[in-house]
């Protein structure tokens, strides 16, 4: 691969529309496979009633109600596990052979798979919205600022877009959206279980506790409890964007590369 | 429009419209053990129509996938317009069009959005792409399917549109990867149609085919490839002529006697007969037909077979290939991996 500064001047001028014509074909898809958008948020919601009222009653969270420590979790959890689709998509788009035609337009190198993720954000910000709702109507209540009431569910989007870039990696890498699919889950299982979402670490075995607290899951998920309940959240916050910011440096070169190498 | 920018800069660069717009100098290409490409050099002439004519794993969508800058060559060289397909894809990419093997349309798009997507993609204006799309649409006679999501449409269709899509930035080389494989005989024939009107307004097609026939019909001009080797190039008529000419060729009604007529084409005819059981045909390359034709309807007389026909004829492309290559075109069994051949 040569990258010339023409292309680089090209990719400057033209990601901002190129990313937006992506961004909204992806979108129309969402809009006519209504499907995809019910399967997309049934679950989360799903998860949320779920935990709040058959472990609801098990899990120990000292003074704060279970619901108030559950649903930052489950917003971290539920973008976790959104963001697999970016990858299935891609490789749909790589089998059918639009990444062929894709591939062969003078267009921006960064544009489909930065309007793939763009899309799949937007639809974490409804997914979002949505859980916040229902766990409005179950009974989370914000404890803290404004500010942190505000920050939080941005946060979550936030981190649900990091990990959209890995999940474009292993996309554009196999062949198979089922492939793709497997691919993701097998270790954002453990990397979201593994971690404060659903219970405090405390209550792990220590070799596993230790895992969990430095888990990008865990400083993310802390941070966001720490917003929302009006405690300590600045240390968690930090650490939650110094993993996400790493987690790019690596995965967006990755994922373009990838995806201008695919055969 | 890019693709005018990039034509006046050609002609800047010193080459005119006489040289040749497609240049492929030693391209090697290999997938492991797989040798897709191994040397293969061609010139495509400004306006004109290369048919490369192989069967499943000869290299011919590698060689596509080069020039469309969609692989780096391991090895040698190939411009298009003037411009290499490695070191100025940025160049090559407003200038060419691209028609896949399955075609490259967006099922959840209607047909004017997936053009438009495209027109947009080469950043024409919203005006511009909006026309452009309806015009396409109109030429492809997709105008009352237009609003249709393309998941509904047929194979055919999806074909025209994909079609419209290589179509949109008017390339100065269009890249047609089997355009027919898959579609029934009417859809060919309407695709066959299309194509030719494409070459009549001066655009430069690069063809790949499984079949004969759609070489025939189309190109100018039909390189051989097998194995990731050219075998050889010409005229339809030319390569007609390489395969010794004139067929003779007997059919019978009672294909108890194919042997029999098989042993007397051996005789009379210059290289070893075709046999098709299907048909009960044998057929033969000869030269001086009409004393030839004579000799064999003497012998078989003689040996009592029943004639139902006889004939001398020229031979199809089918049969050039079994002579170039001594196997068959449609025989041949991919032996590279699915989508990189």
């Amino acid at each position: 691969m040569v990258v010339s500064m023409e292309a680089l001047r090209m990719e400057a001028r033209y990601a901002p529309g190129d990313i937006l014509q992506l961004w909204k074909r992806n979108m129309l898809a969402y809009r006519r496979q209504p499907d995809l958008l019910v399967f997309s948020t049934i679950q989360p919601v799903m998860f949320v009633l779920l935990f709040a009222y058959v472990f609801g009653g098990a899990i120990q969270t000292g003074p704060v109600e279970y619901i108030d420590f559950l649903l930052p979790g489950i917003l971290a959890q539920s973008v976790l596990f959104g963001s697999t689709q970016t990858g299935v998509g891609l490789a749909v788009d790589v089998t059918s052979g639009m990444i062929d035609r894709y591939r062969t337009l003078p267009m921006a190198r960064s544009a489909v798979v930065a309007g793939r993720i763009l899309a799949d954000t937007t639809r974490n910000v409804f997914v979002v919205g949505l859980m916040l709702g229902v766990g409005f109507l179950i009974g989370f209540r914000y404890h803290g600022t404004v500010a942190g009431a505000i920050a939080m569910p941005f946060v979550a989007v936030l981190f649900g877009q990091t990990f959209c870039w890995i999940s474009a990696a292993i996309g554009t890498s196999v062949r198979r959206a089922e492939t793709a699919q497997v691919a993701s889950f097998v270790w954002l299982f453990p990397l979201v279980f593994v971690s404060s979402v659903f219970v405090p670490v405390e209550t792990m075995p220590d070799w596993l506790s230790v895992v969990a607290e430095n888990s990008p899951v865990t400083h993310t998920v802390n941070a966001m409890r720490g917003l929302a309940l009006g405690t300590d959240f600045w240390e968690p916050l930090i650490k939650a964007l110094a993993w996400m910011a790493g987690i790019m440096a690596v995965f967006v070169p990755l994922a373009v590369w990838r995806y201008r190498s695919i055969q | 429009m890019a693709g005018r920018t990039g034509d006046a800069e050609l002609m800047a660069d010193g080459s005119n419209g006489s040289s040749p717009i497609v240049v492929v100098r030693d391209v090697h290409k290999s997938f492991g053990d797989v040798h897709a490409l191994a040397g293969v050099s061609l010139e495509i002439e400004r306006g004109t129509v290369l048919g490369l004519l192989g069967p499943n794993g000869a290299g011919k969508t590698t060689l596509v996938r080069v020039l469309t800058t969609l692989l780096d060559p391991d090895e040698g060289s190939a411009t298009v317009a003037g411009f290499d397909v490695r070191r100025e894809r940025t160049r090559v990419r407003p200038l060419i069009g691209l028609a896949g093997q399955s075609a490259a349309v967006d099922d959840t798009l209607t047909g004017r959005e997936n053009l438009e997507m495209v027109a947009n993609l080469y950043h024409m204006g919203r005006a511009t792409a909006a026309a452009r799309a309806g015009e396409l649409l109109a030429r492809f006679d997709l105008l009352e399917a237009a609003e249709r999501q393309a998941r509904t449409y047929s194979g055919g269709m999806r074909r025209r549109l994909d079609l419209a899509a290589s179509l949109v930035a008017d390339p100065e080389v269009l890249f047609l990867d089997e355009p027919t494989t898959g579609l029934d005989p009417q859809a060919r024939l309407e695709l066959w149609t299309v194509i030719r009107e494409l070459v009549a307004t001066g655009t430069t097609v690069l063809l790949t085919t499984q079949y004969l026939e759609e070489a025939d019909q189309l190109a100018d001009e039909i390189v051989v490839i097998d194995h990731g080797r050219i075998i050889a190039q010409g005229t339809a008529a030319d390569l007609k002529a390489r395969s010794g000419g004139e067929h003779l060729t007997v059919r019978v009604s009672d294909l108890a006697a194919l042997e029999q007529v098989r042993d007397v084409l051996e005789a009379e005819g210059d290289g070893p007969p075709t046999v098709d059981e299907a048909t009960g045909t044998v057929s033969v390359a000869v030269s001086n037909g009409p004393a030839r034709l004579a000799g064999v309807v003497r012998r078989l007389d003689e040996a009592e077979v029943a004639i139902a026909d006889i004939g001398l004829r020229q031979p199809t492309l089918d049969e050039v290939f079994l002579s170039l290559t001594g196997h068959r075109a449609e025989s041949e069994p991919a032996d590279a991996p699915a989508g990189a051949v």
